[in-house]
């Protein structure tokens, strides 16, 4: 049955099989568990920011990815022994910028993509260094720079062939 | 305003969001103990939850990996089996004959420690655990253990590898543990120089290394030098290989501390199967000891250590004749005050010349000169 879009904002939402919905970051905050095991150098790759950076740009609706962002930011937080919010408070705020800017831009081009995944990856970097240094005050070392952008380039390599993979969830192609 | 509102709904649920887990952060800071990381109740929970939901998941991957490998190196990958088997006899024929030798050799130094009165503790009983996954990025080190309470495990309880140790136990649940690696910068051990003897407190960093940042400069520290455990956190038994120095240099931001880096003995990052100390006997029980005290080669080694040791006075008796009496110790059994000897001119200083204080009067004058008899 085909669909009806009203405004121009509405044909480019995306839509996702409920399934694809909740199964995704649930994957990805398993693969992040897991994979460190088999491969120790895989705990570079944020894989709940790369789906939840998928949907946020997809969807292209901040309420939509402020709520996603945060349910599995907090997710991600009870695997770890850190303390419970500091992902979710990242991801939100990153589910609300990349809903945002997913509605001016082209975000089905490879490029664009690319260069999203890089910025929102050292955004979601600085975040965590923001809580850590001013809510939690954990006067550690500073930010590894050198780092996060390693970080950034691998979660660029790794989100696009998961971007193609999510492309296929997608109920309205 | 309606407008308004619905216009920048997005925004305030975001910040509404945010202030909400900063609450949450807030209220998780107020931990049970100061300067503990050990989390209140309810967060415990929450974290029980996460871990019931993943850790069946990762277990029935891990019990499939091991399915398959078994498999493949039971039943398939079977060439030169024979000849491999025949070498590892030969091997386990020369270890035992090591075994037996090393076996008298550390029965021995136990017996000597024991003589010596060393405290020292030792690992008694270990349950081996297999990592079944991780929590999750760089940023949390810690892994799951496909072992919990139905296994004896409990929190605090020290994580070892025959290479080294690897760090403690922090949660808890019936099937599982977290393992929190000694790399995480909430994790302190109390450890040892071996040369130097200093003892320091073992931290992880934010990027993952391991260093003790709480000693003063010393020269005699050198790459190289081996760490162990002190035994001063009662958690880690003490003299457990911990790692070597990797470098030394001085610490800009505590100054005047040091920042000692180690390289830890065991593989951190490539951790297949841990044993975890579930009981750390002290090293010689009541039971033991007597059983030394009965040892006939424990008594005549604690007779040859006391031959060993210098005496003050060496007396030689000879069969069948007591040694005469020393008078000078007959004396000092005899009398205890101490006299002094007679004056021969007395002064004003001479015991006796000056009156009691509670005899004398104010405004009364006392010749002591007659008493004393000394000339004006």
């Amino acid at each position: 049955m085909p669909r009806h879009f009203t405004t121009r904002r509405e044909l480019e939402q995306h839509h996702f099989y409920p399934a694809a919905t909740i199964g995704a970051p649930l994957l990805a905050l398993f693969l992040s568990a897991y994979l460190p095991k088999l491969f120790p150098v895989s705990t570079i790759v944020d894989w709940p920011l790369i789906v939840v950076v998928y949907f946020y740009i997809a969807r292209r609706n901040p309420l939509s990815g402020t709520l996603t962002g945060t349910l599995t930011g907090l997710l991600q937080d009870t695997l770890s022994n850190g303390y419970i919010g500091v992902n979710g408070i990242a991801k939100s705020v990153i589910g609300y910028v990349g809903a945002s800017i997913g509605l001016k831009l082209d975000v089905d081009n490879i490029l664009t993509r690319t260069i999203l995944n890089f910025a929102f990856s050292l955004l979601h970097s600085l975040i965590l260094f923001v809580i850590g240094y001013v809510l939690l005050a954990s006067h550690g070392p500073g930010m590894l720079w050198t780092h996060e952008l390693i970080r950034a380039v691998v979660n660029c390599i790794v989100a696009l062939p998961v971007f193609l993979l999510l492309d296929l969830a997608r109920s309205d192609i | 305003m309606d407008s308004f509102l619905a216009r920048y709904k997005g925004l305030f649920v975001l910040l509404a969001v945010v202030l909400a887990q900063m609450i949450g952060l807030a209220t998780q800071m107020r931990r049970p103990d100061y300067l503990s990381r050990a989390d209140g109740h309810n967060v415990r929970i929450v974290r029980g939850w996460a871990a019931y939901t993943i850790v069946p998941i990762e277990k029935l991957l891990w019990r499939t990996g091991q399915t398959v490998r078994g498999t493949w190196h039971g039943y398939i990958d079977l060439r030169h089996v024979r000849q491999h088997d025949k070498d590892l006899q030969y091997q386990i024929d020369q270890l035992r004959l090591q075994a037996a030798g090393t076996a008298e050799d550390a029965r021995q130094g136990q017996r000597l420690q024991h003589l010596l009165g060393f405290k020292q503790a030792y690992v008694g009983k270990t349950v081996a655990a297999q990592v079944i996954g991780t929590g999750g990025g760089d940023r949390s080190h810690i892994l799951v253990l496909n072992k919990g309470s139905k296994d004896g495990i409990a929190p605090d309880m020290a994580v070892i590898t025959p290479d080294g140790i690897v760090g403690k136990i922090r949660d808890v649940y019936p099937d599982s543990s977290q393992l929190l690696l000694m790399n995480d910068s909430s994790s302190g051990v109390g450890v040892i120089l071996t040369n130097v003897r200093s003892r320091g407190v073992l931290r992880g960093t934010s990027s993952g290394a391991v260093q003790i940042g709480t000693l003063l400069p010393d020269d005699r520290i050198k790459p190289g030098e081996t760490v162990v455990t002190s035994g001063g956190d009662r958690v880690f038994p003490r003299g457990l290989s911990v790692g070597t120095v990797r470098s030394v240099s001085l610490d800009p931001e505590h100054q005047p501390y040091t920042s000692i880096l180690i390289q830890p003995a065991a593989n951190l990052d490539r951790l297949e199967e841990v044993l975890v100390i579930t009981d750390v006997a002290q090293q010689l029980t009541l039971a033991q000891t007597a059983d030394s005290d009965a040892d006939p080669s424990a008594r005549k080694a604690s007779e040859i250590v006391a031959e060993r040791l210098p005496g003050l006075h060496t007396e030689t008796v000879q069969d069948g004749m007591k040694p005469p009496p020393d008078p000078a110790k007959k004396d000092a059994a005899a009398t205890t005050t101490v006299k002094a000897t007679p004056t021969l001119h007395r002064d004003h200083y001479s015991p006796g010349t000056v009156p009691n204080a509670a005899e004398m009067k104010p405004g009364a004058k006392h010749n002591t000169d007659q008493a004393t008899g000394a000339p004006n």
